[in-house]
């Protein structure tokens, strides 16, 4: 195992420094990839704007359907983000610090991806605005006890402070930024730096925002998708009005994140370099948290299927009945095979410290978890409680294209956000090298300490 | 002071029946025994309130707009009354499949439909009234359950909630391609409703709505005659199967009939008699719907 080495601070800075000049040309082909898909992915929006949503086959029972998973499928792949930032900076684990970064950009991007799809969803979509509560002559007021007025209220309150977070986090790697950078990028960085000059009452006022920051995002991330939970619990629907739902979710949400943590982790170490700094120590440790987060999405999972068929409910057992043999088995089977079967290989040591490994199961837990979604909102629906209106319905092109177009969003928006700034914290980097050294160099003292005692009592022995 | 005003007014707001001082709670009963399964109903539906006729592409995917449509249901002759769409994909359900030429499709027996004409059954503990973000759905004092077309972004929310399934969401602008004259036979009593908005049964609010004025200018006001409203599928239903009306007036014809199969709103109130044809359609989800069906007599001998 290798553990971080004691780097110089300068190479640090040189190396993540590195990681945002010159693109290669490999950059520019992804990014082009993921700009065409997002055009395609406009051009569908466009011709559904135009036609009415029948273009994306929806119909009854199927009012809701791969938007809806979707918008699950990213509000949950921002939360491990969170977790991995506000959650270990609150227990002083170590080993966050060279990752952090990226996370909480994913964290930031997959919900402003997330936050599309509500939007893409409505039927009416010029009406938007009518969901916020805001003031009006006519004093007409949403309905507050409806699940997506608080969905409403939740993105926009965790957009605003996922995206503050990440930002104050990173205003002592803009200074640095900023003294090393020429042209545009002095300018920009200059700007979002504040003025930081490093003085101590500067960095001691930045720990308390960012701790202050922190215990306020952990609570509200949990909040978050329980509210995205609460659409699905809050409806009569077998199936969907489920109590386990918020911490289910919750669980979820982490593990399809901490799976996408994985799978970026492993994209930055090589593309950027960054061996040094993302070890296979940490991947050890994020497998291992990855591991213990799916074997509590796990238990959730098949406590909901034990308390359905328990239950005697007939709607919701027949529902659960039609997921495991129904029309729409090969999704929940997927999901089980992907996300139930697959991570126990991270309980052997070699598989989590193997990175090509991880990279690929990361890749099919996030599959998994995208069926997953998918099997919440469509076989419920597709054998509701009304026999005569029983139908099963897959997604069309245009709803499989936007898909595929929010990928392609995302990726667009944390290519470009590695490029103009630094994904990996230096300031916390050389924290962690400091205190490695520091640690080390007591041992040091320690040891020296010992053998001079013993000389001490051997002396004393012999006298 | 709201607070206190809040304070002061909480029992009202813990009220089990929000507008039980108000003189109308329209109300349904339908007799299965007289239901032919003609369709009648769905046709004069059709034609009362401006709904379009999708055609066959468009009804195969569901996009149907009948907000009233007969069900069919056969008794399995193993006295199995589960459906598994699980074994029988085939099944054409909501006629979504088009499987006459398939010769592994299921076929229905000739005899033995048990039909239901399903409608919005204005519900009193709706489910879709409280997922509405924009509070496009809400309860009227008569008891209706309506939908404010204009209100309406189209998160269609209401119509996942909705067990009976009976909203009908405008996934296309119907009306684009209407050819000239066809707009005169529109009725001028309600609008056409855009793509993108959530539409369902009414109860033909716009006829309750004209009889409640002439009660006005008869000179009362707080009550309308029974039989002075009359539903579209009540007046074209050739067996009289629907009766509606008023279900706060004791004396008329859907109260009567509420009364004698001992139905009540509240179904944890219902003692019901052995041998009562009454039930109102999932009324264990504690919906308390409006509409009461009298249950097919059937010939189990034959």
């Amino acid at each position: 195992m290798d553990k971080m080495k004691d780097i110089e601070w300068a190479k640090i800075n040189k190396d993540v420094l590195g990681s945002l000049e010159s693109p290669r040309m490999i950059f520019w082909v992804v990014l082009a990839v993921c700009s065409l898909l997002v055009a395609a992915g406009v051009a569908a929006e466009a011709y559904q704007y135009n036609e009415g949503l029948g273009v994306a086959l929806m119909n009854r029972p199927h009012f809701w359907q791969l938007y809806i998973s979707n918008f699950i499928f990213w509000i949950g792949m921002s939360h491990s983000g969170t977790l991995l930032s506000a959650v270990l900076l609150l227990t002083n684990a170590d080993w966050r610090k060279p990752i952090y970064r990226f996370a909480e950009a994913m964290t930031l991007f997959s919900i402003l991806t997330a936050a599309f799809f509500p939007v893409i969803h409505l039927g009416r979509v010029w009406n938007l605005y009518w969901v916020m509560p805001y003031p009006n002559e006519r004093t007409i007021w949403p309905n507050f006890r409806s699940p997506l007025l608080w969905d409403a209220s939740a993105i926009f309150t965790y957009a605003t402070s996922s995206a503050l977070f990440l930002y104050i986090g990173m205003i002592p790697d803009l200074a640095i930024c900023r003294d090393n950078a020429k042209g545009w990028r002095k300018k920009l960085y200059s700007m979002l730096s504040l003025g930081w000059m490093g003085r101590a009452r500067e960095w001691l006022a930045f720990r308390k925002t960012y701790v202050l920051m922190g215990c306020f995002l952990v609570p509200l991330a949990v909040s978050v998708h329980s509210i995205v939970a609460s659409d699905f619990a809050m409806s009569i629907m077998p199936d969907w009005h489920i109590t386990s739902f918020p911490p289910y979710f919750v669980a979820g949400a982490l593990y399809s994140g901490c799976a996408a943590i994985i799978t970026l982790f492993v994209m930055l170490r090589y593309i950027f370099k960054f061996e040094e700094y993302m070890t296979v120590d940490i991947m050890d440790k994020i497998a291992k948290l990855t591991f213990a987060i799916a074997m509590v999405w796990n238990f959730l999972n098949f406590s909901e299927y034990a308390s359905i068929w328990y239950s005697n409910d007939m709607y919701e057992k027949e529902v659960l009945i039609q997921k495991l043999i129904g029309p729409y088995w090969p999704v929940v089977w997927g999901m089980l095979l992907c996300s139930t079967v697959a991570p126990f290989a991270m309980a052997f040591e070699k598989f989590r410290q193997n990175m090509w490994a991880m990279f690929v199961l990361s890749i099919i837990i996030q599959l998994g978890m995208w069926l997953e979604r998918f099997q919440i909102v469509s076989p419920p629906l597709a054998s509701n409680h009304e026999p005569w209106t029983w139908a099963v319905v897959w997604p069309g092109t245009v709803q499989m294209t936007i898909t595929a177009a929010s990928f392609g969003w995302f990726t667009m928006l944390f290519l470009i956000f590695c490029k103009v700034f630094p994904s990996v914290s230096m300031y916390e980097v050389k924290e962690l090298v400091f205190h490695h050294r520091r640690v080390s160099a007591r041992s040091e003292i320690e040891d020296l300490d010992k053998e001079k005692e013993e000389a001490l009592r051997a002396q004393e022995g012999v006298a | 002071m709201a607070l206190k005003r809040m304070l002061e007014n909480w029992s009202d707001f813990r009220k089990d029946d929000y507008y039980d001082d108000t003189p109308y709670m329209w109300g349904m009963a339908i007799d299965l025994n007289n239901c032919i399964g003609c369709g009648a109903c769905v046709t004069a539906c059709y034609a009362e309130n401006n709904l379009p006729v999708v055609g066959k592409e468009h009804y195969s995917r569901g996009h149907a707009m009948h907000w009233m449509r007969i069900e069919r249901y056969w008794d399995d002759p193993d006295g199995n009354t589960d459906v598994d769409i699980a074994g029988k994909p085939d099944i054409p359900f909501d006629g979504h499949h088009d499987n006459s030429n398939d010769p592994d499709a299921v076929t229905f027996p000739e005899r033995g439909a048990h039909y239901i004409p399903m409608m919005c059954q204005q519900c009193n503990h709706a489910p879709c009234e409280p997922v509405c973000p924009v509070a496009a759905t809400y309860h009227s004092p008569d008891g209706l359950n309506t939908q404010v077309y204009n209100r309406c972004v189209g998160s269609r929310y209401c119509g996942n909630n909705c067990p009976y399934k009976v909203r009908y969401f405008n996934f296309f602008n119907f009306w684009e391609d209407l050819p000239h004259p066809l707009e005169m036979q529109l009725n001028p009593d309600l609008s056409v409703r855009d793509k993108g908005v959530m539409e369902k049964c009414t109860f033909c609010v716009q006829r309750q709505r004209a009889a409640k004025d002439a009660a006005e200018d008869a000179g009362h006001p707080d009550y309308v005659e029974d039989g002075a409203v009359q539903t579209a599928c009540q007046q074209g239903c050739p067996t009289q199967a629907i009766a509606f009306g008023n279900l706060r007036d004791p004396n008329s014809e859907v109260s009567k009939l509420w009364r004698e199969h001992q139905v009540k709103l509240n179904h944890y109130e219902q003692e019901k008699d052995e041998d009562i044809r009454g039930y109102r359609v999932l009324e264990d989800l504690n919906i308390e719907p409006s509409v009461m069906y009298m249950d097919r007599v059937r010939d189990t001998e034959a």
